[in-house]
């Protein structure tokens, strides 16, 4: 079995357009929430998300790639040019035939949806662009990326829902722990902050009309956000032949199905998946320091995950760190377990746990250590990432720091 | 059918129950309507009634719209058609 490492890292979401400005905005407690701004966002009753803004797609693209990127392959773009630049890997020939994309994604092309069922349910317009499938599918973004680096190793999209991009990366873990291809790009896209995919979400009722409070007495749902974000997994020996920085090494993975519910989390499937990643990275409950928690802000995913974490870790619950940086991105649905990984990396590169913010009262049914408001310095060798999903399904990885 | 009937019939069939089942004692718990039952019986109630209910799954209890019981909504429902017109 390979060891594997993270060499780059990219991403853009309401925090920052790239990796430094993100990082920056977690250890300072920024909220990246703010009034939705698109077409139609006053027939909505929720109206508040984690919008990426002040981002100009044409400085970005050419007018021939728009026509065919949707926003979320726009932001797994951009994202995987920041990543692939930080690793400074070169895809000789070689490579590029074993070297592949696996991305997660759960929405697919909703802007590219929304805007052409309006056009012609509403418009009654009977002829729509010819790039409409190209651009909504949710390959779209894996394949973009792919193209653009000549990848042509094995590459697909991973959709389950709130943790397709750590199933994503999981999968990307084990194609270069066992030694398929040496590097793969992974992470995730998504954007359904539009008129269309709020409006969905809104039927649900577990969205919040003023904050993301994960973990408060106070909490009232989830807010959305939108972005990408990608990294680099490349073999370690690979990694050090080349001399690449090293940000974090990728050392377990677990994955498992609830099978119980279409919506409510399980505190049993959680503690299952988090416990199968201690194993997977042959870790002991008190190796970890810091869990990025799924943190939803929702008042059933967020007791039932403490009360996971603390079935797990018994008397170490009480000591590690779990924050939810959702707090200040929104969830990113199947984008978000990307974006949350850059919180992981920060804590056992930097030292730097992220907050949870808008944390107004305790909840005794969240009496974890969630770094409340504002960010911790702290010496943290392992982390995890959580990710449990509607449809009950799970994945949760393990990051070490760097050698 | 009167408002109170016409909540019952949609909570029944969301129980699975005949509507002769459910008194306006009832509790959601009692009938076994579960989280997603109760989002669905909001949905069907603003459906029916044409109206906005202030509902957020995150705090049921929350808010002037009381679910303890059948009858309690069916109360909530009738105040809200009431200042619709």
């Amino acid at each position: 079995m390979k060891r594997v490492v993270i060499t780059g890292a990219g991403t853009i979401n309401s925090l920052g357009q790239d990796v430094p400005s993100t990082l920056e905005a977690m250890r300072e407690g920024r909220c990246g929430i703010s009034d939705l701004e698109f077409r139609d966002v006053e027939r909505l009753s929720i109206r508040i998300g984690g919008q990426v803004k002040g981002y100009d797609p044409e400085a970005a693209f050419t007018r021939q790639e728009l026509a065919l990127y949707d926003r979320f392959t726009q932001f797994a773009v951009i994202a995987a040019r920041q990543a692939v630049a930080q690793s400074g890997i070169e895809f000789s020939e070689e490579l590029s035939l074993r070297a592949g994309i696996v991305l997660g994604n759960s929405g697919g092309g909703m802007t590219t949806l929304d805007e052409n069922y309006r056009s012609v349910y509403e418009d009654g317009k009977n002829r729509v662009h010819p790039f409409v499938v190209p651009k909504l599918m949710n390959n779209a973004a894996a394949s973009h990326v792919s193209m653009a680096w000549g990848l042509r190793g094995p590459s697909f999209t991973v959709s389950t829902a709130c943790a397709s991009s750590n199933h994503a990366m999981a999968q990307a873990f084990q194609i270069v722990q066992c030694g398929q291809s040496p590097v793969m790009v992974t992470g995730g896209s998504e954007s359904m902050l539009c008129f269309g995919g709020v409006k969905a979400w809104e039927g649900l009722r577990v969205m919040s009309k003023d904050a993301c409070r994960p973990f408060s007495a106070t909490r009232n749902g989830m807010v959305q956000g939108e972005g990408a974000g990608i990294f680099v997994f490349e073999e370690y020996e690979h990694a050090r032949a080349r001399g690449a920085v090293m940000l974090a090494e990728v050392i377990g993975y677990s994955m498992s199905s609830d099978a119980s519910d279409i919506v409510m989390p399980s505190k049993q499937g959680a503690a299952r998946t988090i416990s199968g990643a201690l194993r997977d990275a042959r870790l002991a409950p008190e190796d970890v320091g810091y869990i990025n928690a799924h943190g939803t802000g929702t008042a059933a995913n967020d007791k039932t995950e403490c009360a996971a974490v603390a079935d797990v870790f018994g008397r170490h619950a009480d000591k590690l760190m779990m924050s939810s940086t959702k707090s200040m991105h929104g969830h990113l649905i199947g984008g978000t377990g990307a974006v949350e990984l850059l919180a992981c990396i920060m804590a056992v590169r930097d030292g730097v746990i992220a907050p949870t913010i808008n944390f107004e009262e305790p909840d005794p049914e969240c009496a974890l250590d969630v770094v409340p408001n504002e960010a911790r310095e702290a010496h943290v060798d392992v982390a995890l990432s959580n990710a449990f999903a509607f449809g009950g399904l799970n994945a949760v990885l393990a990051l070490r720091r760097a050698e | 059918m009167s408002i109170p009937d016409r909540v019952i019939a949609i909570i029944a069939e969301q129980a699975m129950l005949e509507p002769g089942d459910v008194t306006l004692d009832s509790t959601l718990e009692d009938l076994g309507v579960d989280s997603l039952g109760l989002v669905e019986s909001i949905f069907a109630i603003e459906e029916t009634f044409d109206i906005s209910v202030p509902f957020n799954a995150n705090e049921p209890s929350a808010g002037d719209f009381d679910i303890s019981t059948v009858g309690a909504i069916a109360q909530g429902v009738q105040r809200l058609v009431a200042e619709q017109s």
